[in-house]
């Protein structure tokens, strides 16, 4: 039964992308690192349970775009973000919204794998245990397993769940990363890169994760692999020079792009 | 990619021509010589590194050993307490004629008529006048040895030690040397009927200060030492870490962090002997705590030690990879979460090793100590970190000014002691950061 709902869920998700309502929307956001404007009033928008795709080349803008949806751009003093991104209406750079709250739930996965130097099992339950999701041993027992689980890590590391996580390898480290993010049950996961420090299997498990992961969680992925967006996303947005060119169902986006650039950058012009 | 592609298209051509002479032999003879030089400089220090410890060991071992001498104490009630009225006032005990005890065995182990007081005289001389202070406390703790005959291994005067231990040259004239004929004669005499014996010197480790080598030890400076690492090490920790905290994590980057960013490194290149200026002038003279004591000399040695910990704390913090903030900030942890949780426990091996290199520094300073009048001369333990006391290398500075052979053995066995203090707490250094440390 549940495969049937998933199956129903994806093919409804794919038959009519236009129609799938927006998680986030981007409204006019800049983003300037001291004097220096990194994004250009870019318009874009994060459909609910969709994979969006951000390509483009080196230094676009698309990272500085992903971590505006976080607000991890807060960490470094000298950047300012101006416009306006809502999260299900409700502006994320409002005074009054609280940074650890909006990180709960939009999570994030790094370019390099960064699990903490703890055990797999501490990995997994610190973000429950600083939100209070969890709280005795049994739920979180529960935690761990069901986000490895969803991870697809579980069969791998059940028996070493108190061994260091940093023992693993590369690819199983990022999708403990990704089994970490998801165990704070966000409801938008930001993905930077996540294959880019992996080989070509462990890359595979992870795009196969994450088309998984979409039946429940909203994605938005920078990538620099064109096969990669083309594989694993619904929606693309092409960055070029801080500004947005183009977004459009990634079917589209690679077949026929509306956009002399874009189809520039995917047949390896420019880049 | 485009660069990559056409650079794989056209075939890899060998350049036709012989290559240019760029002087191979040449850089490798550098290379040679850059080695030569690096090996020198290593062999150098190892060099001076040795001469520094054969000369300490070389003259302090023999501070290890101390003579002494064992006789049978006769405790005569009729010299210690002649009217029989300890147990009305003992007091008594305190003030009674100990040195005629140690004449008395003296002079019947050695066979000198009593009425010869130039001999006994000479005679005495040989035992430490510590010994009145060693018997009165045996009488004292017990006084039922009164009337009894105990065999006490008394304590050589030092000149006699230094002869025994062969320091002293027994071939010069008689006239200029520190020990006569006849009281070599009766070493002999003493070292025949095995009376007198060199046994382990427990005394170093913990008597106090003295103007006789013999009873001369490290004890009391210890204790004083001691009190003083603690206050550093309560004080100057948490002080440095949470300074180091802020400033590496929390405070703005702007010209007012930067100037006192500067100020630390600089602080931490102060002479001392300025800090004892400072010391002095707010501890003592402002706030009136007393001269002296081990307070004021561990409020000091925190001031000198927060720059050294400060620094090492924050480089320890910079070295923690920024992935791991952002996976903790990531997570929707707070700031102080990421740092508590995540980035300090990653730091403090090198937080630890700081604040130990920090420890050992300032349990070698000397001159800050000088100026707060911890260059003092004390016999008892202080009992508290407010009464005077002093400190072992200051204990150290005060022997190297003494000029009996005695007090130069001891100088180098003091100095041994405290250089054991301060491997130990390097190699402590060594085994937290090994112990501590994570790898990712």
């Amino acid at each position: 039964m549940n495969m049937m709902s998933e199956a129903a869920v994806e093919k409804a998700l794919d038959q009519k992308m236009n129609t799938v309502p927006f998680k986030m929307i981007g409204k006019d956001v800049s983003v300037y690192y001291g004097e220096k404007r990194a994004l250009f009033d870019v318009n874009l928008n994060v459909r609910e349970n969709t994979v969006t795709a951000l390509i483009g080349p080196s230094g676009c803008g698309k990272s500085t775009f992903l971590r505006t949806l976080n607000r991890m751009n807060d960490t470094i003093d000298s950047c300012r973000v101006t416009g306006k991104i809502t999260l299900d209406e409700g502006d994320i750079y409002d005074p009054s919204i609280d940074v650890v709250e909006l990180r709960a739930r939009v999570g994030m996965v790094f370019q390099k794998p960064n699990p903490f130097p703890k055990s797999i099992y501490e990995n997994v339950t610190y973000g429950p245990k600083i939100h209070g999701l969890a709280r005795t041993k049994a739920e979180l027992d529960q935690v761990v397993e069901s986000s490895l689980q969803k991870a697809g890590l579980w069969n791998e590391v059940k028996d070493r769940l108190h061994e260091s996580g940093t023992g693993l390898s590369g690819g199983q480290q990022q999708r403990l990363c990704i089994a970490r993010a998801v165990a704070v049950s966000p409801e938008v996961i930001l993905m930077d890169e996540p294959c880019s420090a992996l080989d070509p299997i462990a890359t595979a498990k992870v795009e196969e994760l994450i088309h998984e992961l979409r039946t429940n969680f909203t994605i938005v992925i920078v990538t620099h692999s064109m096969q990669q967006a083309a594989r694993v996303s619904q929606r693309t947005a092409m960055f070029h020079l801080g500004n947005l060119v183009e977004e459009n169902d990634t079917d589209k986006m690679f077949t026929n792009p509306d956009d002399q650039r874009t189809q520039d950058y995917i047949m390896g012009r420019f880049g | 990619m485009t660069e990559i592609a056409s650079s794989s298209s056209s075939a890899y051509a060998r350049p036709s021509a012989t290559r240019r002479d760029i002087g191979i032999k040449r850089r490798y003879a550098a290379e040679r010589r850059f080695r030569a030089y690096g090996m020198a400089a290593i062999l150098t220090g190892l060099f001076f590194l040795f001469v520094l410890l054969w000369t300490v060991i070389s003259n302090g071992y023999t501070a290890f050993q101390q003579t002494t001498v064992t006789l049978p104490i006769e405790f005569a009630e009729k010299i210690i307490d002649p009217k029989n009225e300890r147990a009305a006032n003992p007091s008594k005990l305190m003030s009674a004629n100990y040195p005629l005890l140690v004449r008395d065995a003296l002079v019947k182990a050695l066979g000198i008529d009593p009425a010869n007081r130039a001999d006994v005289k000479k005679a005495t001389d040989m035992i430490s006048a510590s010994a009145r202070t060693q018997l009165r406390d045996i009488v004292v703790a017990n006084p039922a040895v009164i009337g009894t005959t105990v065999n006490v291994p008394l304590l050589a005067e030092g000149n006699i030690d230094s002869a025994n231990k062969g320091q002293i040259d027994l071939t010069v004239e008689e006239s200029k040397r520190k020990v006569n004929d006849q009281q070599i004669g009766w070493m002999k005499t003493l070292t025949d009927s095995g009376a007198m014996t060199k046994n382990f010197n427990t005394g170093i480790f913990t008597f106090g200060a003295s103007s006789r080598p013999e009873a001369a030890g490290i004890g009391v400076a210890a204790l004083g030492s001691l009190y003083m690492m603690l206050i550093v090490l309560a004080l100057a920790l948490p002080i440095g870490v949470a300074a180091s905290i802020y400033l590496e994590e929390f405070a703005p980057k702007n010209r007012l962090t930067d100037l006192i960013e500067v100020n630390i490194n600089n602080l931490a290149a102060v002479p001392s002997i300025v800090y004892g200026l400072l010391g002095l002038s707010i501890f003592i003279n402002f706030a009136g705590m007393p001269r002296s004591a081990a307070l004021v000399g561990g409020l000091v040695l925190t001031l000198m030690t927060l720059p050294t910990i400060i620094i090492a704390t924050r480089a320890a913090l910079k070295a923690v990879p920024p992935s791991i903030r952002s996976a903790a900030l990531g997570l929707g942890a707070s700031k102080m979460q990421t740092i508590f949780h995540h980035v300090l426990p990653l730091a403090m091996p090198g937080v630890l090793t700081g604040t130990i290199i920090g420890l050992a520094h300032a349990l070698g300073e000397t001159a800050p100590l000088l100026l707060i009048g911890m260059v003092a001369f004390v016999v008892d333990y202080p009992g508290s970190p407010m009464e005077p006391s002093t400190a072992l290398p200051v204990q150290i500075y005060m022997w190297a000014n003494e000029a009996e052979r005695a007090f130069v053995e001891r100088t180098s066995g003091a100095i041994m002691i405290l250089l054991i203090f301060l491997v130990v707490m390097n190699l402590g250094a060594i085994l937290l950061r090994r112990r501590f440390e994570r790898r990712w």
